[in-house]
């Protein structure tokens, strides 16, 4: 029996809270069982609040505050700083919820995962949350221990450990709720993603193909943690939550069982497709987005096919998980090109017509926009350099592959592009409805491949594949840039040494937010690519930047400082830089990180001076929602 | 508050969980400390079973040492998270050329292996054989493209796809020596043969309640750059090069015990497939 404690307690806090707490409660319990009207979806329209890694169901990362703008940005200070304890890699969003924040550290040190509330405009400690870790032998998850971030709905607060378990912690006391394991840490399974509650219901997926994961995504009710829903991502049509319902737009998709049929035998049984990225949600269509990663853990000559749901996007019914439709991105993947990427869902003028579509910057490179009711793909444009493929084929949706660089036994492959991380991960992107630009912070590398590197696994001895990456033409590592879907084009770039591995901000004052690995916190301005105001922080960065309005009425902008994640482990995590190849490829391309930076474990929180704010109009959005657990101090 | 009794437990828990990198103390002048797998036999476990814990006991004697363990699972990030993390200074069974760490000379060669039934009277022994198109063959799958073993490798390239049955080498951790249930699937007739890295084929199959007959696979180099063969060292910190030239003299001098105490565990030596089997 697992026993998580909160560490403190304040008297005060609990009785207040819950004095509070209780009304909230059966409000919520009498309240129309509608997305629309969901406390959480009225959380997401009051600019004071960031209540989801994303912010919102549509995935904008867009703040409606616009005391901070282009023309103030530059004075941005210090508010305040919090620890989280752990030097490892910080990819999670903070999220505030009236007015606490709610940050999670990495699966690391001796409080692994561990939740923290603050008072988001003092930084004041409330509470935090350590879970207590299962007992598996040290070394089972040997490599990715990054936490994506929290999720929140009616006076719960949400978490993924990374063994596998989601937790519902009291919002207002920090005490454990309830909590349900969902996944074997001692078979390869792991939990890196960010929940998502949506109709009473947290999503969660799984990640670990590498270690012959079988990928799902999974619904639990909020109130009980019970399971109400899975959804696998290979195998037949049964466990897929495949129907009748089932359109796909695409011919080569619809059929029964493709999640069988397009492997070989039984390889779909081990077939990777984890769900460790991004979901959203349209309320109006009552659906679900999300992609599933690469086919793994076999060779590409041993699963011959396209390996279907693998590097899929679906759509899928949020009361019941049944696939509305699909569309796979890459069939039978050779690069490790998941697409677990992030769907910014927008409206769009498309030839003159408005379409609900969804916007999917693929790793493959491609900026995808995609009509969301069908899954119809309107356009597929290289955002970065390419050569892997030759272009999407926009009659039969398919990728075309360019055979010259097709991994083969024995043979060397020099020069391709994008990388094995894409020309984008998993650092999301944030949309502007007031500049209909999308902002991508991306990578910008290419690789050799080749079957050389001695490997040696569990007493395994093996040659594996040799996969050496470094800087794409122009001889940068990353870039940040707005990318106009309509158009079909880039509007700005900046050019960065090492990959931008945050997720990005933008506000309704037009400023943008992204961070750097090489330690520098940028804010540009959304229009031009102007860098109007940069901080050098103690450690580099690979977080989310979020913003909220404090209970003193000001804007506040936060992030997590602290290098790590795929390219940063050369940083944080002893792994010799001198080897190109380590760390899967990904040293060789950051080998010269750990001259710019070491780990950090620092949650920053910027504001603009006093004085410049009151002359500020007060921003704009509103707390449809009042009150429920503010215990004023 | 926590409970007094419950953080007890939980910190019992934490320093079993989460041996943590960095916090690394020099070894004691008299101890030799070896990171090693806790649960991989026939190489190591933690009951100290394995034929690389013989070796190790063999050398800290030798050394006048006391021996001493941290156990890791042998997976990505081992080495980082072990000796490379100034938790132990010996790794006991690493491939030559094993580019994390430095290597001593080897201490012995083996060879992936074919595991049958003795029953079926097989006999398999070239990756070419026609009957591994309709046999049911078991691999190990280790991770992502090109990361497999070179059997998974070699047969994919024969188009020999179908009848591949594929188990996760890291399997279940919480059963003993998850990398076992390839040949447990040869005992129990869920595969007509495993194709294997010789010491767990032959250690296992030695070990089988139902006879079971390992064949080098002997024809691997047409699959270039794959090989079939490995010398297998110990490995050092880089730059430790003292211990590693007091281990490899410690190798030769001791080489036919280590070579007896291998044998003892059925692990298939190159060399003695050239003497013995005469391919």
């Amino acid at each position: 029996m697992l026993v998580r404690a909160p560490q403190r307690l304040p008297f005060g806090i609990v009785l207040a809270s819950f004095l509070a707490y209780l009304p909230l409660e059966c409000l919520a319990q009498g309240s129309p069982n509608s997305a629309d009207h969901s406390a959480l979806a009225d959380r997401m329209k009051d600019a004071a609040q960031w209540p989801m890694p994303a912010r919102d169901y549509a995935n904008t990362r867009y703040s409606d505050l616009d005391q901070i703008n282009t023309t103030n940005a530059s004075q941005l200070q210090l508010a305040w700083t919090f620890s989280v304890g752990v030097d490892r890699g910080q990819e999670a969003a903070p999220i505030i919820v009236d007015g606490t924040m709610y940050v999670v550290g990495p699966y690391a040190g001796p409080y692994p995962n561990r939740v923290f509330a603050l008072d988001a405009t003092t930084g004041e400690l409330k509470w935090s949350y350590a879970p207590r870790p299962e007992p598996a032998a040290a070394g089972v998850a040997c490599c990715d221990v990054v936490n994506r971030g929290l999720a929140f709905d009616n006076d719960k607060v949400f978490l993924n450990t990374l063994d596998n378990h989601t937790v519902a912690i009291d919002a207002n006391t920090g005490k454990e709720v309830w909590h349900t394991k969902l996944g074997e840490i001692n078979r390869g399974e792991t939990i890196t993603m960010a929940p998502v509650v949506a109709k009473g219901k947290v999503l969660v997926g799984n990640s670990g193909g590498e270690m012959g994961v079988r990928g799902w995504l999974t619904a639990l009710d909020e109130n009980t943690g019970a399971i109400v829903w899975r959804a696998y991502s290979t195998g037949p049509d049964k466990d897929v939550l495949i129907g009748d319902d089932f359109k796909p737009f695409y011919e080569n998709l619809r059929g029964k069982d493709l999640g069988v049929k397009t492997w070989p035998a039984d390889r779909w049984q081990v077939g990777g497709g984890t769900v460790w990225g991004w979901i959203s949600y349209d309320p109006e269509l009552n659906l679900l987005y999300y992609g599933t990663a690469n086919p793994s853990p076999w060779n590409a000559n041993q699963r011959s096919g396209d390996n279907l749901w693998s590097t899929t996007i679906f759509a899928r019914d949020a009361d019941t998980g049944r696939a509305k439709w699909a569309y796979q991105v890459n069939p039978h993947d050779l690069f490790d090109h998941d697409e677990i990427n992030e769907n910014v869902l927008v409206d769009l003028q498309v030839n003159g017509a408005t379409r609900k579509v969804l916007i999917h910057p693929g790793r493959n490179g491609y900026m995808y926009v995609i009509d969301r009711t069908t899954g119809e793909v309107l356009s597929a444009d290289a955002f970065d350099f390419i050569n892997a493929y030759k272009g999407v084929d926009l009659k039969t949706g398919k990728i075309i592959p360019n055979d010259e660089m097709t991994p083969v036994l024995g043979k060397t492959i020099d020069n391709v592009c994008p990388s094995a991380p894409g020309a984008k991960d998993w650092q999301p992107t944030a949309w502007s409805p007031r500049t209909k630009l999308l902002y991508v912070p991306h990578q910008h590398l290419c690789m050799n491949f080749k079957a050389s590197e001695v490997g040696y696994i569990a007493a395994t001895p093996f040659v594996g594949a040799d996969v050496d990456m470094y800087a794409g033409p122009g001889g940068y590592r990353g870039e940040f840039m707005a990318w106009d879907p309509v158009a079909k084009k880039k509007v700005w770039e900046i050019h960065e040494k090492f990959p931008v591995w945050t997720g990005t901000l933008v506000t309704a004052g037009d400023v943008a937010f992204y961070g750097t690995m090489d330690r520098l916190f940028k804010a540009v301005d959304a229009k031009t690519g102007n860098v109007l105001w940069q901080f050098r922080a103690g450690s580099g960065f690979i977080g989310q930047p979020v913003s909220y309005r404090g209970s003193d009425g000001q804007q506040y902008i936060a992030i997590l400082s602290g290098v790590g994640g795929w390219p940063g482990v050369v940083a944080n995590a002893e792994v010799d830089p001198r080897v190109r190849n380590s760390a899967l490829g990904f040293t060789g391309a950051t080998q010269d990180l750990p001259f710019y930076t070491a780990g950090g474990s620092e949650l920053l929180v910027f504001k603009l001076p006093r004085a410049n704010t009151a002359a500020d109009h007060p921003s704009s959005g509103s707390n449809s929602q009042g009150n429920n657990n503010a215990a004023p101090r | 508050m926590r409970h007094l009794a419950n953080a007890a437990a939980l910190t019992a828990i934490l320093a079993l969980v989460l041996a943590q990198p960095g916090a690394a103390q020099p070894a004691a002048p008299d101890e030799l400390r070896v990171c090693a797998d806790p649960n991989n036999l026939p190489f190591s476990n933690s009951a100290k079973e394995g034929f690389e814990d013989k070796v190790a006991d063999l050398l800290a004697q030798k050394l006048g040492k006391r021996l001493s363990y941290v156990w890791w699972a042998q997976r990505r990030g081992f080495v980082r998270h072990t000796l490379n993390a100034g938790q132990c200074e010996l790794v006991m069974g690493v491939p030559v050329g094993y580019g994390h760490l430095e290597t001593t000379v080897p201490y012995y060669r083996s060879t992936y292996v074919f595991v049958s039934r003795q029953a079926r009277h097989l006999d398999l022994a070239s990756i070419m054989d026609e009957r591994l198109r309709t046999l049911t063959i078991g691999v190990h799958l280790i991770g992502d493209d090109g990361n497999n073993p070179p059997p998974a490798h070699a047969l994919g390239a024969r188009g020999i796809v179908d009848n591949v049955r594929g188990y996760p080498i890291y399997g279940d951790y919480r059963e003993p020596n998850p990398p076992a249930r390839l040949i447990e699937a040869v005992e129990s007739g869920e595969i007509d043969v495993a194709a294997a890295w010789g010491p767990l084929g032959g250690y296992f199959a030695k070990n089988s309640k139902v006879p079971l007959t390992v064949t080098p696979i002997k024809d691997g180099d047409k699959f270039a750059p794959q090989v079939f063969k490995f010398d297998i060292a110990m490995g050092v910190r880089k730059g430790d090069d003292q211990l590693r030239d007091q281990l490899n003299a410690l190798i030769s001098q001791n080489h036919e015990e280590i070579t007896t105490l291998l044998r003892a565990y059925g692990v298939p030596l190159v060399e003695i497939q050239h003497t013995a089997a005469g391919n």
